[in-house]
């Protein structure tokens, strides 16, 4: 028993995979960036529109396919081409195994029945992006700083 | 709308500071008084200044979100924000967590699971019960500080639903 508690342990304690979806190159870079800033190394998935994100995290579609056992975060805009980040905030939230995978708002919108509407879909956090280039990146350092110490599930991990 | 009328019309906005957390309360629910004093103390040098309210078992938490009882209950239109550990006596955080979620109203409201417990089955259990996020209390007491400062670092830059506030 204690043995497979430890395997288990080990299993799960690998590296968290953070996913962004995010239309605008440079609010993607400026969160990659200041998240490795806080410690994360190279393990971020961007994508530019909700579909590529569902695509990956639903397995369809000729790009790349999350893998199961691993640890996921999405870090989710709302404004995007394509599909809107409430649109796959709804999508995962139904799925029953991606609905735990931890979805995080970063968006623009301080609208507060855009964050009643997120909460409600079932985001687990929800962070304005400020305007103001330092205030933004600081923002970021501080989510940074606070992810390093979450546990977060692997998807397929455990059934 | 485009992106850029989007920032236009955030500009016009400015009332709100950016970044920062409207009134939102703390509800602490820790049966160890040991691990509530170092929670509230390094929220506090967080820069933490809003309400923090303190309940000793999951019994009392519930009351408090369901309005039951004689203590005190939450007040409709206001923010609050759950921390919450699972071993308590009488109702344990799971059962809370799962209460909360159960309910149309509460569900919205962010729970912050704070616990000793870092087996991957009762992480995997918690978020499938729908917890926002998820932190183990280190058992070294500088980096349980560390860990609560980071954590009160965090909730000023997220923004939390009021609960009763808007009816759609």
């Amino acid at each position: 028993m204690a043995e497979i508690n430890e395997e288990r342990r080990k299993d799960y304690q690998q590296e968290l995979n953070i996913i962004i979806a995010e239309d605008d190159e440079g609010h993607a870079s400026l969160i990659i960036k200041n998240l490795k800033r806080a410690g994360f190394r190279n393990n971020f998935i961007h994508f530019k529109d909700g579909q590529e994100v569902l695509d990956f995290l639903f397995f369809n579609g000729e790009g790349p396919h999350r893998v199961s056992g691993k640890s996921y975060l999405l870090l989710l805009d709302i404004r995007m081409p394509k599909v809107d980040g409430v649109e796959v905030l709804r999508r995962i939230k139904e799925d029953s195994e991606l609905s735990k995978l931890p979805v995080i708002m970063v968006t623009t919108t301080d609208d507060p029945r855009e964050i009643e509407n997120c909460h409600n879909l079932g985001c687990n956090v929800y962070i304005t992006k400020p305007v103001d280039y330092e205030q933004f990146t600081d923002a970021v350092k501080k989510l940074g700083l606070f992810l390093k110490v979450v546990k977060v599930p692997a998807l397929d991990g455990i059934q | 709308m485009g992106y850029n009328s989007q920032l236009m019309e955030k500009d016009q906005n400015n009332d709100v500071e950016v970044g920062s957390n409207k009134p939102c309360s703390i509800l602490i629910a820790e049966d160890n008084e040991g691990h509530a004093a170092l929670i509230i103390k390094n929220l506090k040098r967080a820069g933490f200044k809003n309400d923090i309210l303190h309940f000793k078992d999951g019994q009392e938490v519930l009351d408090f979100l369901f309005m039951k009882g004689e203590g005190p209950h939450r007040v409709s239109g206001e923010s609050y924000l759950l921390l919450l550990d699972i071993r308590m006596p009488k109702v344990d955080g799971i059962e809370v967590l799962g209460q909360i979620r159960e309910d149309p109203e509460l569900s919205k409201m962010p729970v912050i699971m704070v616990t000793t417990t870092d087996d991957p089955l009762e992480v995997n259990h918690c978020h499938k019960l729908g917890c926002s996020v998820y932190v183990t209390k280190p058992v070294d007491y500088e980096k349980f500080t560390e860990a609560i400062k980071k954590l009160g670092l965090f909730l000023t830059v997220i923004r939390v639903p009021m609960i009763d506030g808007i009816k759609s």
